[in-house]
């Protein structure tokens, strides 16, 4: 080892504390970036093997009843690999043991051989035998909400039909890697289900005997999917076909290919932030080791030591920070993405997680980490390459405070030590702002994290309390008259009950289409009104279409165009129609009708397709177990559930990811802080000395010392609320789905955590490094040279 | 590079130095002539700002001069090449400056072997402190030694590389008399043994009474030169 190498392993030996605070902020930025990466491989590596194993298809369509032997002209479809016919319905589910009636999709099986496609993955038991028409295989999650394993039974309402089935196997599937009930918004496994049963007993149950209801098709490589599509519709639309659509559609694959879009987004702007901190860090730790040591550069130089040995020398000492952040970074990050993935897997069922990052993830977050930091270092380094050897040899000159106006101005009034402190920041103004960014930084982190908890309160409070008001929602497996809704409204219990129509329908104007079923509501709906998110609710006028905000982005429309609407059930009738209002929703992008008109255009008479019930809470289990044992009901979906299952999923994930960031935030201001402090105290160590012996108290020369960073952390507030507010939006809009809009919400208490936390951290560095002053060494300040 | 004995080992033809201080220009040299002999002992007197330090850092190859010329053992040094000028200053001069400038956090052998692990043909750290009779300080670190001793270690970093030229730059200015004239017995001792040509900055008129020749430096010019008849070995100096 070399002496140089010596000096440089005592310097970072000496430097420790400082060295890895800053090695901490590359850490975060690194950990970040490495657990997005792994994440969002270990997902897509996840999924293509999924699909692959189980033949998941590419093209899904569904649609009333369709003799079977339609099935050979879609095999005929050019591109059209492989199809599979089967049954698709619905069912309520009555579980022993749960008050309230659960929803499931029932799907055949086929009956002589495996399946072709969308392959079950048995995780218990056994697939159904063919010939026994009560067995059954249930959705693992399902299962295990319930505790049901193979052997046990359920009681199935199978149109109308109570049935008792056995449960032989449980189950994943690739069509359920995210299962969410129809109309639902979130996996809730205790109130839906999947079951799998023979299509034999299950054509015989809904009358579909030489028939299928639902088809998946794979295609060849190359084949187009919107052709096939089209010429899927033309085949199904006389068998009630409600359109045909690709696997980017497909329910569960759209939730986990936006998952892993927005592990994208986060990828790029998290780890930047830090990274660009780091950056500023190291350039200022570097700037100022090279000043402490122009002279040991200006001997090494006198030596006979070139300048890209002396470069090199303190290029090295970056290079040892940025790689042990690197390296506790990659170790973290790996470990968290980890978690991170395994957390998915609670809201995305896989049969099995490959979660085995390559080495591609580690070396880009390791190449973008280090030159982070290497960057910052680097006119500090051309600096030290720069010094010429006798110019170095000769102590700095005394950096020239100037009277500037401002400093006239503003510094009339203060004392002296007051005066020093503002007198620095004006003299170094470039330093003394990039301080403050970073302070301000790690609060805009914490306020982007914190945003979070914010938004879901406001969504959650915007959908499911002040746009909604009924307990229950029911949907019916055919529709029914509004007669027969007053036969609901006399149930013992109901208050109230409103009907609704819905219809899967495809809207269109000029050359863009969008596939958005429509809601028919009662003009004076008031259990789920139309509602606008400022607004409130709105009055829905006769005989116009209310499309959302989303929707009319969409498909570019504004109040007064006129749309054409494709209905996709029922008579199939096509019209077009006047958008008479555009509104705002957090959720989906949904576009309604007065009821009324919608029943007229549909060339239906006056009926529902569903119902909104409010209930009375006394004669709540009486009326659950009523609506179990009522033929017709296709689903049945709670309020209250929705608003629990929204809470749970969501809170438990978003407030381990506010912990995390909090974390990584206080990193960011320590790193900040503690570097500042730090390098003040070197900086006027000679200052502080003379002004002891002149007669000041230690808590004088603390408050020159610390009134800096102070001053600097106070402006940081303002600061870090602004870049906090544009990280938020930029955050909600990078989040923004079709199916979701987070609102941009800031609570000023949120402002006031950030601003906390960070203070926190500011004033712990303050305490630790304040002790310096303490043990300065009076007498050898003095004599000291520089 | 061999010089002779009682050859120039170094040449400098007038030297001209002009510092710009904004919008003012100082005169650090105005046309200086001087050369140095193998192994011989010059003392360099003058006030503060005369341009004995200036001078120093040019024949040294730490500074540049605006104009004029430098030619070691024949040779002009080519002041436009930072490489040259580099290859000079590590194969051929030992620097020993006023304030020691050693590294704090390298031991007394390992400042010397900053020098040893880049020369050429160095004699090892621990022959190099001996001569400066610092053999029992060798894992000492800069803050656990004395002046005295952080200054011999400096000199024992000057000469282990076996240089031609020793420049010191006030060697004694920071030290008391006894320290002094322990740092100036070591200097004499390697310019003896070693027969380095040494060049050597003082304020203090007595330390003139060790060399061969004493330069006279006032406002960028030597305005006189005496050769000594017979040199006083430091022990006999006080001040």
């Amino acid at each position: 080892m070399t002496s140089l190498d010596r000096k440089l392993l005592r310097q970072l030996w000496k430097m420790r504390f400082q060295l890895l605070a800053i090695a901490l902020v590359i850490a975060s930025g690194t950990a970040l970036l490495v657990m997005s990466l792994t994440t969002i491989e270990a997902l897509e590596e996840t999924t293509a093997a999924y699909y692959e194993r189980t033949r998941f298809a590419d093209v899904f369509a569904h649609a009333k009843r369709v003799p079977e032997y339609r099935k050979r002209e879609i095999g005929e479809i050019a591109g059209v690999r492989l199809v599979e016919t089967r049954i698709d319905e619905r069912a309520i589910l009555n579980v022993a043991g749960y008050l309230e009636p659960v929803v499931a999709r029932v799907i055949s099986l086929p009956d002589n051989g495996p399946q072709l496609l969308n392959a079950l993955v048995i995780r218990s038991g056994r697939l159904v035998d063919p010939t026994r028409g009560h067995e059954v295989v249930v959705s693992e999650p399902f299962a295990e909400a319930h505790r049901l394993k193979p052997g046990d039974s359920i009681e199935a309402i199978l149109r109308g039909r109570k049935r008792t089935l056995e449960i032989v196997g449980t189950a994943l599937s690739p069509e359920f890697v995210y299962a969410i009930a129809p109309g639902g918004l979130m996996p809730d496994d205790a109130r839906f289900g999947i079951l799998w049963m023979g299509r034999d007993a299950l054509s015989a149950a809904f009358d579909l005997k030489a028939s299928f209801n639902s088809v998946a098709v794979s295609l060849l490589p190359g084949a187009d999917v919107s052709d096939t599509v089209r010429r899927l519709d033309n085949i199904l639309a006389p068998y009630g076909g409600i359109g045909a659509y690709g696997r980017e559609d497909q329910t569960s694959n759209w939730f986990l290919e936006s998952e892993i879009a927005q592990q994208k987004n986060l990828s790029r702007v998290m780890p930047a932030i830090f990274l660009a901190v780091a950056a500023f860090l190291t350039n200022l730790v570097m700037a100022r080791l090279v000043d402490t040591e122009r002279r040991e550069i200006g001997l090494l130089k006198a030596l006979g030591y070139t300048n890209w040995t002396v470069g090199w020398h303190y290029f090295k000492l970056v290079l040892a920070i940025g790689t042990t952040g690197v390296v506790i970074g990659s170790l973290a990050g790996a470990w968290f993405g980890h978690w991170n993935t395994e957390l998915y897997t609670k809201f995305y069922r896989f049969p099995f997680l490959l979660y085995r990052p390559g080495p591609v993830a580690f070396i880009v977050s390791a190449t973008i980490s280090l030159t982070a930091a290497l960057a910052g270092s680097l006119t500090a380094s051309y600096r030290a390459v720069r010094l010429p050897p006798a110019e170095a040899m000769r102590p700095p000159s005394p950096p020239s405070y100037r009277r500037l106006f401002t400093t006239r101005f503003a510094f009339s009034g203060p004392d002296e030590p007051t005066r020093m402190i503002l007198r620095r920041i004006t003299r170094w103004p470039g330093r003394a702002l990039l301080t403050s960014f970073g302070l301000a930084m790690s609060a805009a982190v914490t306020i982007m994290a914190l945003q979070w908890v914010d938004a879901i309160d406001t969504l959650a409070e915007t959908v499911f309390e002040r746009g909604q008001h009924q307990d229950a929602t029911i949907a019916f497996d055919e529709l029914h008259p509004l007669k027969a809704v007053r036969d609901f409204e006399n149930l013992p219990g109901v208050l109230s009950v409103e009907p609704h129509r819905y219809l899967s329908a495809r809207i269109s104007r000029g050359h863009l289409t969008e596939r958005q079923g429509i809601i028919g509501v009662p003009e004076s709906a008031i259990l789920s009104p139309v509602f606008d998110v400022s607004r409130g609710r709105l009055q829905i006028p006769a005989g116009g279409l209310v499309v959302s905000r989303k929707l009319a982005e969409l498909l570019r429309i504004q109040i007064g165009d006129t749309v054409v609407v494709q209905l996709l059930e029922g008579h199939r009738a096509s019209f077009s129609v006047r958008v008479v209002q555009l509104f705002e929703t957090y959720i989906g992008k949904p576009a309604y009708m007065e009821m009324g008109a919608l029943n007229r255009l549909a060339g239906d008479g006056r009926v529902a397709s569903g119902l909104h019930i409010r209930m009375d809470a006394a004669d709540r289990s009486g009326l659950l177990a009523r609506l179990k044992g009522i033929p017709g009901i296709a689903s049945i979906q709670f309020r209250q559930a929705a608003i629990d299952t929204f809470f749970d999923t969501m809170g438990e994930t978003i407030f381990i990811f506010i912990g995390f960031f909090i974390a990584f935030s206080m990193t960011l201001s320590v790193g900040v802080a503690y570097n500042s402090i730090r390098i003040a105290i070197s900086e006027r160590a000679q200052e502080f000395a003379t002004l002891r012996i002149l007669g000041f108290t230690r808590w004088e020369i603390s408050y020159i010392l610390l009134g800096e960073v102070g001053l600097l952390t106070w402006l940081a507030i303002p600061l870090g609320a602004a870049i906090g507010l544009a990280l938020a939006w930029w955050m909600t809009s990078a989040f923004e789905t079709e199916l979701y809009r987070v609102p941009l919400v800031l609570q000023n208490s949120t402002y006031g955590k950030a601003a906390l936390i960070m203070l926190a951290s500011v004033l712990v560095c303050a305490a630790v490094t304040r002790r310096r002053l303490d043990r300065l060494d009076l007498i050898a300040a003095l004599k000291t040279r520089e | 590079m061999e010089i002779e004995d009682g050859a120039a080992a170094l040449e400098a033809r007038d030297l001209m130095k002009v510092y710009r201080m904004g919008a003012v220009e100082v005169s650090a040299l105005r046309g200086v002539d001087v050369d140095f002999y193998k192994a011989e002992l010059v003392v360099l007197l003058g006030p503060s700002g005369s341009g004995k330090s200036t001078l120093l850092n040019i024949l040294g190859g730490l500074d540049t001069p605006t104009s004029g010329q430098v030619r070691f053992g024949n040779h002009p040094l080519s002041f436009g090449s930072e490489r040259a000028l580099n290859q000079y200053r590590r194969n051929h001069v030992g620097f020993v400056f006023q304030f020691y400038n050693l590294i704090a956090s390298l031991t007394a052998r390992e400042n010397v072997a900053l020098v040893t692990e880049i020369a050429r043909d160095p004699m090892p750290p621990a022959d190099a402190l001996a001569l400066v009779g610092l053999s029992d300080r060798l894992d000492h670190f800069p803050a656990q030694l004395s002046g005295g001793e952080q200054q011999r270690v400096a000199i024992a970093r000057a000469i282990a590389k076996r240089p031609d030229l020793l420049l010191c730059d006030e060697p004694t200015g920071a030290l008391d008399s006894k320290t002094g004239i322990l740092v100036l017995e070591a200097i004499l001792r390697i310019n003896r043994e070693l027969g380095t040509t040494t060049a050597l900055i003082t304020h203090n008129a007595v330390i003139a009474e060790i060399a061969n020749r004493v330069l006279y430096f006032a406002d960028g010019r030597i305005v006189e030169t005496r050769c000594n008849a017979t040199q006083r070995a430091p022990g006999e100096l006080s001040w």
